[in-house]
């Protein structure tokens, strides 16, 4: 962390000497030590000056260690315990009251804003555009997209992502929502599993995401094809069908980003899981904070990833539900990666003689 | 009714931990968990000074604001109280806390950290007065006898006051006029958005 703290030092350790040590290495130290006590003495000189009061008495009051000043110059006061429990030795850490703000302020009205926002656009989306449709039709052949692993681990992820989704929320929204209507005690119950499902699905999700990178990687790198794609208004323009490789630009967005999202949501996360293992309060209260800001955010990005996967497109839905897809859509939306397939003899030769015919 | 606070007066404070002791002895607390504890700034060079830090029963808590099952409450005399029932144990009132009061059993076990414990005030929980379940939850309830905290009541310096906050300020203006010189109250600015003019 960039946050450094107050911290009273331990006094200085004694430097040793032995007789026959190099005389070279001791009088480097010796003037480095000289320097030090010089530096020292200067630093200090107007500490010195205030010890003692206008009428030349002591001043007991000169010092010491003051909160406002400390508090002015550190986000935190921390000091000595006879404790062994390092979290313990920070007096004070008003950043506490701002975590606080972020927490119940912003991150609500911010998460608030991204989600319903999201599924207003959608909702607007859908209204004015509508599904989606293949122009050509169906076909009646089938292609195949994805293979039952493929699909395996996409469900993985996407399952265990909603059950991390909701889970989340609920920590966040649940007092507001859920509370309310069902009681405390019944909303402590369900908010306790809700957090062990959080945590345990967590690995699930981490397992998903791991097999999805590493088996559409090399799917997802941009290409060429990709700036056409962008150029003919990928894919949105009702009617209009810009060719793609196996994914479209907007594909490799979710994908990137899921990665991106992917892996700050875990490693914030268990961070969370395992507090104050690895880093201190102020560590704690960003992991919280990077893990609530990418989370909301993901889940917008999941939610529009939903929206094109069922409502938003005609036929979509079939490449992640059954494996393939019609020989008509794959060819309007995906044409490069039809032509791939077909060169690399994967389609059926029924699909094959009528592909060309384009 | 009252508004509780708690002051610790660095210049008294002698780091003896007689307050921690008190309060782990009062309510059995158990082993690894600290309701209050004492903490040394500038250990061992001039200007050094002791503060004896617990839950400071804040204006506008933040642990109860951040709680995602809200199992805080507030007592009339503006105790800080939780229900044990209720926490589950997420750790979020640490982060919130300024004061580092909320403990925990246990350190990870899966980010379960059980129940969360901290400084009652000696005025015990949810659980009616008296009862056994009380105590082994939440301590003793000295508040509904009339007594104070221990911790504060058997401070050997009388650095730690504990007591009604326009009364133990008092005390405390008094002593910084007598004596000259007072390092302030500490963490009342972030607990009581109020610190002691003198």
């Amino acid at each position: 962390m960039s946050f450094s703290a107050y911290r009273a030092a331990p006094t200085a350790g004694h430097v040793s000497g032995g007789r026959k040590i190099m005389m070279l290495l001791a009088h480097i130290r010796v003037a480095v030590a000289l320097l030090t006590i010089l530096m020292a003495l200067t630093v200090s000189a107007p500490t010195f000056a205030q010890q003692l009061n206008p009428d030349g008495t002591p001043n007991p009051d000169a010092s010491e260690v003051n909160e406002r000043t400390l508090l002015k110059e550190y986000p935190r006061i921390e000091g000595w315990i006879s404790i062994p429990n390092e979290t313990a030795s920070v007096l004070m850490q008003p950043v506490g009251r701002s975590w606080d703000f972020y927490h119940e302020v912003l991150l609500h009205w911010a998460a608030l804003a991204v989600i319903l926002g999201m599924l207003l656009i959608l909702a607007i989306f859908y209204l004015a555009v509508g599904p989606l449709r293949t122009s050509a039709g169906r076909s009646g052949i089938r292609v195949l997209r994805f293979t039952t692993f493929e699909r395996f681990s996409h469900w993985l992820t996407a399952t265990s992502f909603v059950v991390l989704a909701v889970t989340g929320l609920n920590i966040t929204f649940g007092k507001r929502v859920l509370l309310p209507l069902i009681g405390p005690d019944a909303f402590s119950l369900v908010a306790q599993y809700a957090k062990f499902v959080h945590d345990y699905v967590s690995f699930a999700f981490v397992l998903g995401l791991v097999l999805i990178v590493s088996m559409w990687m090399k799917d997802n790198i941009p290409r060429k094809i990709d700036l056409i794609w962008l150029k003919e208004g990928g894919g949105f323009i009702p009617g209009k069908h810009p060719t793609a490789g196996r994914f479209n630009v907007g594909e490799k967005l979710v994908f990137w980003l899921a990665l991106g999202g992917g892996v700050a949501v875990a490693v914030s996360g268990y961070l969370l899981m395992f507090p104050f293992y690895v880093t201190n309060i102020a560590g704690m209260q960003v992991a919280q904070v990077v893990h609530s800001v990418v989370a909301v955010l993901f889940v917008a990005l999941i939610l529009g990833h939903i929206y094109i996967g069922t409502l938003g497109m005609k036929g979509a839905f079939e490449a992640m539900g059954t494996g393939s897809v019609d020989l008509n859509w794959a060819k309007e939306h995906h044409g490069k990666w039809l032509e791939d397939e077909i060169a690399k003899g994967r389609v059926s030769q029924q699909a094959a003689s009528v592909a060309p015919a384009e | 009714m009252a508004r509780m606070k708690f002051l610790c007066d660095a210049e008294r404070c002698i780091d003896c931990n007689a307050c921690v002791t008190a309060c782990k002895n009062e309510h059995d607390v158990p082993w690894g968990i600290n309701r209050r504890r004492v903490i040394t700034l500038n250990d061992g060079k001039p200007g050094e000074r002791s503060v004896s830090m617990a839950c400071m029963h804040c204006t506008d808590a933040p642990c109860a604001a951040v709680c995602p099952v809200s199992c805080f409450y507030t007592t009339a005399d503006a105790v800080v109280l939780h229900s044990k029932d209720l926490c589950i144990g997420c750790g979020y009132c640490f982060y919130a806390c300024p004061f580092g009061a909320p403990q925990y059993p246990r350190i990870g076990n899966f980010g379960s950290r059980g129940k969360m414990d901290k400084c009652t005030y000696c005025a015990g929980g949810p659980e009616p007065d008296g009862t056994m379940i009380q105590y082994e939850k939440y301590g003793n309830d000295r508040l509904v006898e009339g007594k104070l905290p221990l911790c504060a009541e058997m401070c050997s310096t009388k650095s730690l006051l504990a007591g009604d906050g326009d009364i133990i300020a008092q005390i405390y203006k008094e002593r910084v006029v007598k004596r000259g010189f007072g390092s302030g109250a500490w963490g009342w600015m972030t607990a009581y958005h109020q610190g002691i003019a003198v």
